[in-house]
């Protein structure tokens, strides 16, 4: 099997006395799906944000490429090919799409003049070739869905040559529909082959795409699966903590009793 | 499985807010023209002129002819070389009260310096400039620095410069003003470029008015086809997004700052070749007016959209209604109430094209 793109063994990161994550091992390969699942401050955002160079872990090993880095920046994440793409997305809703798409490495003709034209049509095209058709990429980001949006920031990671995709709960505000479009999106990126990290809290939205599942749990890892490993329904079932759930249950299933 | 039951609940009903703003998104893009349009940030703006020139054009007589219309454009050429600048930084998500003040300043220490220090004219122009870019440096540096509201930073420069506007005025003159340009050294070669008048059909144009349309069109040009431009509405739209794309947020805001000082040095100049003489107390209050010109003209108090061209079509109206109200012979006192209510009527158009724009759809 060839170098995974990024490769961490037991990593941990405390912050003062509070250990946020400890002992985390996963992998992400070129056109695999790594979810991240867990429920909030299990410790998903502080990985990613190791990976995305925001922090830096303090123990364990974490190899991009098969060398061993530690980023200062998110700007050297993001020169080695990691891009992250954040719930509240960075983009402008009130600049048009091409604008988004190429804000902060805009073409230009003459060193400073846009060339708005070879934008627009790289951007009509970006979105296209990911299977999104947007009849007009004048209009305001702030006009498109949320689903769409999602896609935008998405597709503009992976125009600018991402290796690695982080993508930060890209379907936690959406409808059903507009997630599907996200996942569809997501696949997308995959099969043209990068290594995606997909962040959730939803077994449901993990398991179509995934070919690799790492839980956490209040900041340690509660299991780190392949698909053929584990089944929706048990994926969900140690996500929501077995038993817990169990409980939760009957205490629902009282309640509709009574 | 309590868990996905409620996730899938809400999930359907955002799911029907997609249907429904998807069949919008069809109309929306079969009426494109008349909604892009609309959607222009100076087309407000532009009716008002129209509906302001045709109103005056009616009832007053000297209104249309060349030499009222050399002096309505007069008046509004400094205003509007200001208000673009204004503009600009408002897009960029800040305000420069001090720019009114700048205007006395710059004109001030010209005139200091050619008078009392016997500096050739153009050597204190360029001595003003830098006083001008470094002001607006420090204005720019402090709020992003701070952090705190560009409107009290420069309230408080605003203060600052008109205290020493007057304490140094008096200081080396004994008066509030200083006059006596005429007699300075460069005052001709300098005015040919600040204050002469170019002949139209023989009536003579002002060359403020010549300045301020080169502006306007280099602002408008800055603003929608380079890259500068495309970081003024990113840092003004939404500043940790510019950033965590790689705008250089800080540099793009302190070079705003600093074009407004700059036009206020310009203005300044204009004026102080002009009169050849400057009051110490003048230019306060022209702050307002200038953001006003740039509200009026599209801008958006919280940054992130308007137009140069918006801008001085802003200004525009101020100098025809200025002017039109004289010519119609009323009391000076109607320009104020004139201005409240064109204030108001374009920041409500303003703001519904916002919330146009801006509308989330899941």
């Amino acid at each position: 099997m060839s170098t995974p793109l990024i490769e961490v063994r037991n990593v941990g990161k405390t912050y003062g006395n509070v250990i946020a994550l400890r002992d985390v091992s996963t992998e992400v390969r070129a056109g695999e799906v790594t979810c991240v699942l867990g429920d909030n401050g299990a410790g998903k955002s502080t990985l990613i944000k190791i990976f995305a160079g925001v922090h830096q872990h303090d123990r364990g090993e974490f190899l991009f490429e098969g060398k061993p880095v530690k980023f200062n920046s998110p700007r050297e994440a993001l020169d080695m090919g990691i891009a992250t793409v954040y719930q509240d997305l960075a983009v402008v809703p009130l600049m048009s799409v091409w604008r988004n798409f190429f804000l902060g490495a805009e073409p230009r003709k003459y060193g400073f003049v846009l060339d708005r034209r070879k934008a627009q049509q790289t951007t009509k095209r970006a979105l296209a070739e990911m299977g999104i058709d947007l009849r007009d990429v004048e209009q305001p980001v702030g006009t498109l869905s949320g689903g769409e949006r999602q896609c935008v920031a998405i597709a503009r990671a992976v125009h600018f040559g991402a290796k690695v995709l982080i993508l930060d709960e890209p379907t936690a505000a959406l409808g059903v529909k507009q997630t599907g479009v996200v996942l569809r999106f997501v696949a997308q990126a995959r099969d043209r082959g990068l290594g995606v990290v997909l962040i959730t809290h939803n077994p449901h939205h993990a398991y179509p795409v995934g070919d690799r599942f790492l839980l956490l749990k209040r900041g340690a890892p509660l299991g780190n699966y392949t698909k053929s490993e584990i089944t929706l329904a048990e994926l969900t079932q140690q996500m929501a903590g077995g038993a817990e759930l169990e409980a939760l249950e009957h205490e629902l299933r009282g309640v509709k009793a009574s | 499985m309590s868990v996905t039951t409620s996730t899938s609940g809400s999930g359907q009903e955002a799911d029907k807010g997609t249907v429904r703003s998807s069949t919008q998104d069809e109309r929306l893009a079969q009426v494109g023209l008349a909604q892009r349009l609309i959607v222009r940030p100076e087309i407000g703006a532009a009716l008002g002129a129209l509906v302001v020139f045709v109103f005056f054009s009616v009832i007053t007589e000297q209104f249309l002819t060349l030499g009222g219309v050399a002096t309505w454009l007069d008046d509004a050429s400094t205003l509007g070389i200001m208000a673009i600048a204004v503009a600009l930084l408002m897009i960029g998500g800040e305000f420069d009260l001090s720019a009114g003040v700048m205007t006395a300043s710059t004109a001030l220490v010209t005139a200091l310096l050619a008078t009392q220090a016997g500096l050739n004219v153009w050597l204190a122009l360029l001595v003003s400039l830098i006083f001008a870019l470094g002001v607006g440096a420090f204005n720019g540096w402090l709020v992003m620095r701070t952090g705190l509201p560009s409107f009290i930073v420069t309230l408080g420069t605003f203060l600052a410069l008109q205290g020493l506007n007057l304490g140094v005025t008096r200081l080396a003159t004994g008066t509030v003003q200083v006059s006596g340009m005429r007699a300075t050294e460069g005052y001709e070669s300098a005015g040919l470029f600040f204050a002469s008048t170019i002949d139209i059909f023989g009536q003579p144009f002002r060359i403020s008015v010549v300045w301020w349309i080169l502006l306007t069109a280099l602002a408008a040009f800055v603003l929608v086809r380079t890259r500068f431009g495309n970081w003024i509405f990113a840092v003004g739209g939404a500043p940790t997004s510019a950033r965590a794309v790689g705008v250089p947020l800080v540099r793009t805001k302190i070079l705003l700052f600093m074009t407004t000082a700059f036009a206020g040095w310009l203005v300044g100049s204009i004026n102080i070749l002009r009169f050849a003489s400057v009051q110490a107390n003048q230019g306060i209050g022209l702050e307002l007016q200038f953001i006003i010109a740039a509200v009026v003209g599209g801008c958006l108090l919280t940054g992130g959209f308007g137009s140069a061209v918006g801008a001085a079509i802003g200004a525009l109206i101020f100098g025809m209604a200025r002017q039109g109200i004289i010519y119609a012979q009323w009391d000076s006192d109607w320009f104020m109430l004139f201005l409240g209510v064109l204030l108001l009527a374009a920041v409500l158009v303003n703001n519904s094209l916002r919330r146009r724009a801006e509308r989330v759809r899941r």
